[in-house]
């Protein structure tokens, strides 16, 4: 089968900045990929040329094999958060049943087909206990889960998930995480996972995608994170620490700067 | 002999009345329903606000001697558009209503200034009543009122979407700009015809009320849009009959206006419901939370 997802030589400049210069890569069927990469990487931007948001100065991205396109229902998107009020009256089913029918004009039509694929994506992630609940008076975890409910409820090919981690204590992201890659496994659905720290996604990754200063690589996890290639990415040393399993991506070499405090670039 | 054609059952026999009932009725259905929106949309203030601009479109008609309604319509189109306009996002829209707000009233004070045909009656316009209204624009406000539920209808799911989750609304698809944009002018349409039957000032009551108020009862979607046309229309029928019955009441030889009997009913639906509240949520699903 060929590429779902292919970049090829992107660049994106906004307001006069250039955002990403040249972007790269290819996403396979099925695939768990982390996009990594500090803030200000441009990790959204790159989201939004994917999703037909925003379209590349130069470089072309496609989806299926087609010009990427606004609203394509081969992509299903989770965003970081929806903001809605404790009060707001939306359970949360209500929420994951935008994703099935909340483009088409009028009415919602309820009807037991529609029931059965909302409960059976809200299984999928392990939600139907807190479905009825209001949307606004679950944890960050149970948004999450649903948020990703709706996006599977597109049956798309791609998911794309915009930091999902970042409001999340270590044990929701450790979890949000596995689940995701499990649906997607069961499913037959790529997955792109943006976010700022790669640990979590270690035990699920395929391969990541790392982004920074307007550049990508990607390929499996040690062929990327590694000193001499993060240090030809960033274009000034960086070092890749192991701490108990655990990477952390700093700046300068230890030896050569050891009277300096190392600057985080990839946090645990 | 004024006691007993003051009657409720009198009142339903007129045909000219009945139709006045009955467009209050829709009409205060139509705001109920913008209500539902413009409460998920934090737009309280800006639909206080297009009732200030239809002020002056309502005091420009009436200069050059048509009816009020029709200017009222235009400005609070012209308006909401403008406001709608200015507000790429919504930490401008408080800034960018509060400039146009101020405009308008500034020319609305100027046009009073010519006109006295528009001072004799400064009070209709302001707390309103659907007794004053000229029988020929009912008709038309019916109609209207017609046309923009079927908007609502017809915008309903998307809108939501676009509400609740515009991010992904966008990724799907959904024109998210456009539809605030269609709905400003449904906002704008709407709130000019409730100012009408309650007035400039009180037409607030009949779109934020019901809908706040469905907030506290229900976590359905549909049953809150649902609650919030139906008790909005029950306000504004109860406050004609209740204004119509207040013609015996002291002083006497006047009724009380309409806008107060619907602005005192909206408020008791709404400290009902917020003290209902709790009980509502102590009847929710038990969670079993995921988060540490």
């Amino acid at each position: 089968m060929s590429a779902i997802l292919e970049l090829d030589h992107v660049a994106v400049t906004l307001g006069g900045r250039e955002i990403l210069h040249d972007v790269d890569f290819t996403i396979e069927p099925g695939e768990f990929v982390g996009l990594i990469g500090t803030n200000g990487a441009g990790k959204t931007t790159l989201l939004r040329c994917i999703l037909g948001l925003l379209r590349p100065s130069t470089g072309s991205v496609r989806v299926l094999g087609a010009s990427a396109r606004h609203g394509n229902r081969a992509i299903g998107y989770v965003p970081q958060k929806v903001n809605v009020d404790p009060d707001t009256p939306l359970r949360g089913r209500d929420m994951v049943a935008l994703g099935l029918d909340g483009h088409r004009w009028g009415m919602p039509r309820p009807s037991a087909r529609k029931r059965g694929l909302v409960d059976d994506a809200l299984r999928a992630v392990d939600a139907l206990a807190f479905a009825d609940a209001p949307f606004g008076r679950l944890s960050g975890g149970e948004q999450q889960r649903l948020l990703v409910a709706q996006a599977l409820l597109g049956e798309p090919k791609i998911v794309l998930l915009d930091e999902p981690l970042s409001n999340l204590d270590l044990r929701s992201a450790n979890e949000i995480t596995a689940l995701v890659a499990n649906v997607a496994r069961e499913r037959g659905v790529a997955v792109i996972l943006v976010a700022h720290d790669m640990n979590p996604l270690l035990p699920f990754m395929n391969r990541l995608v790392y982004l920074a200063n307007g550049r990508s690589v990607i390929g499996p996890v040690r062929d990327v994170v590694r000193t001499d290639v993060l240090s030809a990415l960033y274009g000034y040393p960086v070092s890749v620490l192991e701490v108990d399993g655990r990477v952390i991506v700093v700046s300068g070499h230890d030896h050569d700067h050891a009277h300096h405090e190392p600057q985080a670039l990839s946090f645990v | 002999m004024r006691t007993t054609n003051r009657r409720p059952c009198r009142l339903f026999e007129d045909a000219s009345v009945r139709t006045a009932l009955f467009t209050g009725a829709i009409v205060a259905a139509l705001s109920g329903a913008l209500g539902y929106f413009a409460v998920l949309r934090r737009l309280a203030f800006v639909g206080h606000a297009i009732t200030d601009f239809g002020f002056t479109g309502g005091a420009a008609a009436v200069l050059v001697g048509l009816n009020s309604l029709w200017g009222f319509l235009a400005l609070s189109i012209a308006g909401a558009l403008a406001v709608d306009r200015f507000s790429m996002h919504a930490r401008e829209r408080d800034v960018a209503t509060g400039i146009v707000l101020s405009f308008s009233l500034g020319i609305g004070a100027l046009l009073l200034y010519f006109s006295t045909r528009f001072v004799s009656e400064p009070a209709a316009l302001l707390f309103g009543s659907i007794f004053e209204i000229d029988p020929h624009v009912i008709l038309p406000m019916l109609a209207i009122a017609i046309v923009c539920l079927s908007g609502v209808v017809i915008l309903y799911r998307p809108l939501t979407f676009a509400t609740i989750s515009p991010e992904v609304a966008a990724a799907r698809g959904v024109p998210v700009r456009a539809l605030g944009t269609a709905y400003m002018l449904l906002l704008a349409i709407g709130v000019a015809e409730s100012a009408q039957i309650v007035g400039i000032l009180l037409s607030t009551a009949l779109l934020i009320g019901p809908a706040a108020s469905a907030a506290y009862l229900t976590r359905r979607p549909i049953v809150a849009l649902a609650f919030a046309m139906i008790v909005a229309a029950a306000e504004t029928i109860l406050g004609i009959v209740l204004a119509y019955q207040s013609y015996t009441w002291p002083p006497g030889g006047k009724g009380w206006p309409v806008s107060f009997f619907v602005t005192m009913l909206a408020l008791g639906v709404y400290l009902i419901a917020r003290a209902w509240h709790p009980a509502t949520r102590a009847r929710r699903v038990p969670r079993t939370s995921i988060a540490a």
